[in-house]
């Protein structure tokens, strides 16, 4: 599991709110830090995608364990 | 002029469930870095009262997922249109989705400009104080103005 500078937990929310909950938390990090963020929405695997090849930010890894998907994005 | 892509969006309905997409799409493509303007026309300037009381209905609508099936007689009587509403509001929190209050409010933090079509507002006699401070109020060829570069335009 790579190593993250912040959490995000945007479990039991719907599209759109965890790709603005996660835009929101990277605004407030440095270039370079990882974000990790956890999920219920399974949309939210292929937005994920979509968000950081649109943003530049880096999807460094996706999984989904019981439920749950994770994501790792590090900041642009 | 800035590389900044841009969504331009017409918003012309003023219903619950026809409040979610301009505003979801609205919000999500400015936290992708688009440049983002709605205009509010119409039904749509509904969305824009600061106090929002909006509502849904199963009439003409045969599409509408129902708990139970209710004969149109009876989707006619008074109060059914509050129950509906208020049925619907209940469903979206239970499933994790945002109220149109949040996801405009999302909006205005990301600087999606929120334009109001002063024709209708005579038209319907709106006051513009029951509106929201960031609405601006222009018309038709203002629209364009925006929309005329925008990459993705929207009707909805």
């Amino acid at each position: 599991m790579p190593d993250f500078n912040q959490e995000l937990d945007a479990s039991g929310l719907n599209c759109p709110l965890p790709i603005l909950r996660a835009k929101k938390t990277l605004k407030g990090m440095e270039s370079g830090q990882v974000l990790r963020i956890i999920a219920t929405d399974p949309g939210s695997v292929k937005d994920f995608d979509a968000f950081a090849n649109q943003t530049g930010n880096e999807l460094i890894e996706a999984s989904e364990e019981g439920g749950k998907y994770i994501f790792f994005i590090k900041k642009k | 002029m800035s590389d900044e892509k841009k969504l331009a969006i017409i918003a012309t309905k003023g219903s619950l469930d026809w409040a979610y997409p301009p505003f979801i799409l609205a919000s999500t493509a400015a936290a992708l870095g688009y440049e983002t303007e709605i205009f509010f026309t119409f039904y749509g300037l509904a969305l824009l009262k600061k106090k929002l009381n909006l509502q849904v209905t199963s009439l003409g609508n045969p599409a509408m997922p129902m708990p139970m099936p209710v004969p149109v007689m009876l989707q006619t009587l008074p109060g059914m249109q509050a129950m509906m509403s208020s049925m619907m509001k209940k469903k979206m929190k239970s499933k994790g989705v945002a109220s149109v209050e949040e996801l405009r409010e999302l909006c205005i933090e990301a600087d999606v400009r929120m334009v109001a079509c002063q024709m209708t507002v005579d038209l319907f006699d709106f006051d513009t104080k029951d509106l929201i401070d960031e609405v601006e109020y222009a018309g038709a060829a203002s629209f364009f103005e925006f929309a005329g570069d925008a990459d993705i335009c929207l009707y909805i």
